[in-house]
């Protein structure tokens, strides 16, 4: 008994040592170097090297110069999220509940822009809201867009840009999620006198909603995060934390302000997870 | 078992939209197909309000296409269903003054105890909510439970809980589509009573779909056997079970022996059969067939066995040549089979009252029975139909 106990227990650590190892390795020992470089004397550089000098005047002067991009991350992530949401929480119902044979066909096209890569997927927006393209024209023509108006460098082509690369993301946990729901409960909120529009808000999204938590996370964290959407769709003026946090690690060398701008954004992000996560209060339902 | 629900039958028979007097369920030539499948076959059924009604068949056999048309979860193909004079064939689910008790019970996870009961009461914005839960809660003895959730509690609670959630709504007709079906054989049995009870005291009308012939049985006023879309029989248990119309009733309500026989002779209020060259009688009444062919149908605890020659009490119909193939012993009774002349076995099961002598394998018998308890089928039905009930339980 005890020495399978023991098998058992060895054979687990075992297991868990590979991705132990790696995270140790890639998150622990860079997240520790970030950790360090926020703190380095900003007056070093790649000539000079850098000193460690508790500067923790580094974070108010990132907070101080970066507001703007911090917020305007924020902003952008929040709104692309919500419109994932909608658009997502159609899609993954309709191939949950109404897709019949269909259901693997329709899986399978959510993720095949996966096939093709990331950069490639944004810079195809760029010619779809392009200056002279149809959906420019188009609106102008209407005269919802100016003469001159356009979308590329606007927040509408960076936001319509993560709302279009994440949505997979937010379909695929949802779907998770509604195709787990017994469809018996819909019956049963139907024979106990709820129209189908109450029975869906009493039932089926509460029942959702571990899908709605997660596929909103893993839609918002890389979206607030992104610069690929601002370089290629915005303009300096949507600039968002991570092309700044970009640039100053790359062009400007700034390793310490980059470093706790990272670190602000990252503890951000964190402390509205657990908030977001203990008011949805979900979880017994997970 | 007062209310036997054939005596309207006929009366309202092509008249589609039934008698706007009738309060009780009425289908009329109710069909429902998928496809090139016919699960509901022109049904015809009359449910009298305040009754115990269980729709007993197979797997398979459309007992719960019927019961989910009446809840309006499914539209029928055609027909016309009315509840106390009101057409609903059409009406939908949330507006039909029926409630279901699903099979898996369908809870809602998320809500706790008192959320589920409740749930029916918010939705038609009910006054005094609380007061009436705890009422029901208590109905149902779970009222120390109201603030967990569904999975929290055991099988046996969650189906009081199903129970009490559409209960609460005093529903015209209330729907038990084998609410019993997952519990264990001893919860079972307390729950039958426990229904049973409740049903007495609230006098609602339950229709309660089971493969179970006991459950059906000891519950239930009114049963009717349903096979392949169809009823083959409605009545009283009692009577369903004395005096089977269909080898599929006979063998899916307990037991039948079945032998085959011609009708040599009728008489006012009997009829002969020759069965493999013995002569046994059947009351007219209790016979079922169109032509001369027929399966004398008798049941194994009406049969009598004895020692060649012996005397029993069952004058009229005598069977010797019986060879004993198996003995079951049962503690309460003895189940025999009995290989007769003709090469058929027969079942026996005789009660254990110590008056008569245990048979052992090879032993020499007769067997006989009263007429009064003898059937007669018909000849084109199959003589197996419906015995094969044990095997899908």
């Amino acid at each position: 008994m005890s020495e399978t106990v023991r098998k058992r227990g060895r054979l687990g650590y075992l297991l868990l040592f590979p991705a132990l190892a790696w995270l140790g390795l890639f998150f622990v020992v860079p997240l520790y170097s970030l950790v360090a470089t926020s703190l380095f004397d900003p007056a070093g550089s790649d000539f000079r090297g850098y000193t460690m000098s508790w500067a923790w005047g580094n974070y108010s002067d990132a907070l101080h110069e970066y507001w703007q991009p911090l917020l305007r991350s924020i902003v952008y992530g929040g709104i692309a999220t919500a419109l994932c949401l909608v658009l997502g929480y159609v899609l993954a119902y309709a191939i949950a509940f109404k897709a019949g044979r269909w259901k693997n066909v329709m899986l399978v096209l959510v993720i095949a822009p996966f096939f093709t890569s990331f950069l490639i997927r944004t810079l195809s927006w760029k010619l779809i809201l392009a200056d002279d393209g149809v959906i420019v024209n188009s609106l102008q023509f209407l005269h919802v867009l100016g003469s001159d108006g356009r979308l590329l460098a606007t927040p509408v082509a960076v936001i319509a840009g993560l709302t279009y690369n994440f949505l997979p993301f937010m379909v695929l946990p949802l779907y998770a999620s509604l195709d787990k729901i017994d469809h018996r409960l819909i019956e049963a909120s139907g024979d106990l006198y709820a129209h189908p529009a109450i029975g869906f808000f009493k039932v089926t999204w509460p029942l959702s909603l571990p899908g709605v938590v997660s596929g909103t996370l893993l839609t918002f964290i890389p979206a607030a995060g992104d610069f690929i959407n601002v370089q290629l769709l915005g303009s300096p003026n949507q600039r968002m934390v991570g092309s700044v946090i970009q640039s100053l690690f790359t062009d400007a060398n700034n390793y310490p302000a980059a470093a706790s701008l990272s670190m602000i954004l990252m503890v951000l992000i964190v402390a509205m997870v657990v908030v977001y996560v203990r008011r949805a209060g979900t979880e017994d339902l997970l | 078992m007062s209310q036997v629900a054939e005596a309207p039958k006929s009366e309202g028979g092509t008249d589609p939209g039934g008698d706007p007097s009738y309060d009780g369920l009425r289908l009329r030539q109710v069909t429902k197909s998928f496809g090139a499948f016919t699960a509901v076959d022109s049904l015809d059924l009359d449910i009298p309000r305040g009754s115990f009604f269980a729709l007993l068949g197979p797997s398979g056999c459309g007992k719960t296409t019927t019961l989910r048309m009446v809840a309006g979860l499914e539209t029928p193909t055609s027909g016309t269903i009315t509840l106390a004079g009101e057409d609903i064939t059409y009406a939908k689910p949330y507006r039909r003054p029926v409630n279901t008790v699903f099979q898996s019970y369908a809870l809602f996870p998320h809500l706790d105890i008192f959320e589920n009961v409740a749930f029916g009461l918010r939705r038609r914005k009910s006054k005094d909510v609380t007061s009436q839960v705890n009422e029901m809660l208590d109905l149902v003895e779970l009222g120390n439970q109201a603030r967990k959730k569904p999975a929290q509690l055991s099988g046996g609670q969650q189906q009081r809980v199903a129970l009490a959630r559409a209960l609460i709504n005093k529903p015209e007709v209330l729907l038990l589509d084998e609410p019993l079906g997952a519990l264990d054989l001893k919860l079972r049995r307390s729950m039958q009573i426990e229904l049973k009870r409740i049903q007495t005291e609230v006098g609602l009308t339950f229709v309660h779909v089971t493969h179970d012939q006991e459950e059906a049985m000891t519950m239930a006023d009114t049963v009717a056997v349903m096979n392949r879309g169809v009823i083959e029989q409605m009545g009283a248990p009692s009577v369903l079970y004395e005096n089977p119309r269909s080898t599929f009733v006979a063998n899916f309500l307990g037991q039948s022996n079945l032998i085959e026989g011609n009708v040599t002779g009728r008489a006012a209020d009997v009829v002969t059969v020759d069965m493999h060259g013995i002569a046994v009688s059947v009351p007219t009444e209790r016979t079922h067939v169109d032509g001369e062919r027929g399966w004398v149908g008798i049941r194994p605890e009406k049969v009598l066995i004895g020692e060649l020659g012996e005397s029993l009490d069952a004058p009229g119909n005598t069977i010797p040549g019986g060879v004993i193939t198996d003995v079951s012993f049962y503690g309460v009774s003895t189940q025999y089979l009995v290989r007769m002349p003709w090469g058929q076995e027969l079942t026996v099961f005789q009660q254990n009252t110590g008056r008569s002598k245990l048979f052992g394998q090879g032993e020499q018998v007769e067997l006989s029975w009263r007429p009064e308890y003898a059937f007669l089928l018909d000849h084109s039905q199959d003589a197996s139909a419906g015995a094969q009930r044990g095997a899908d339980e």
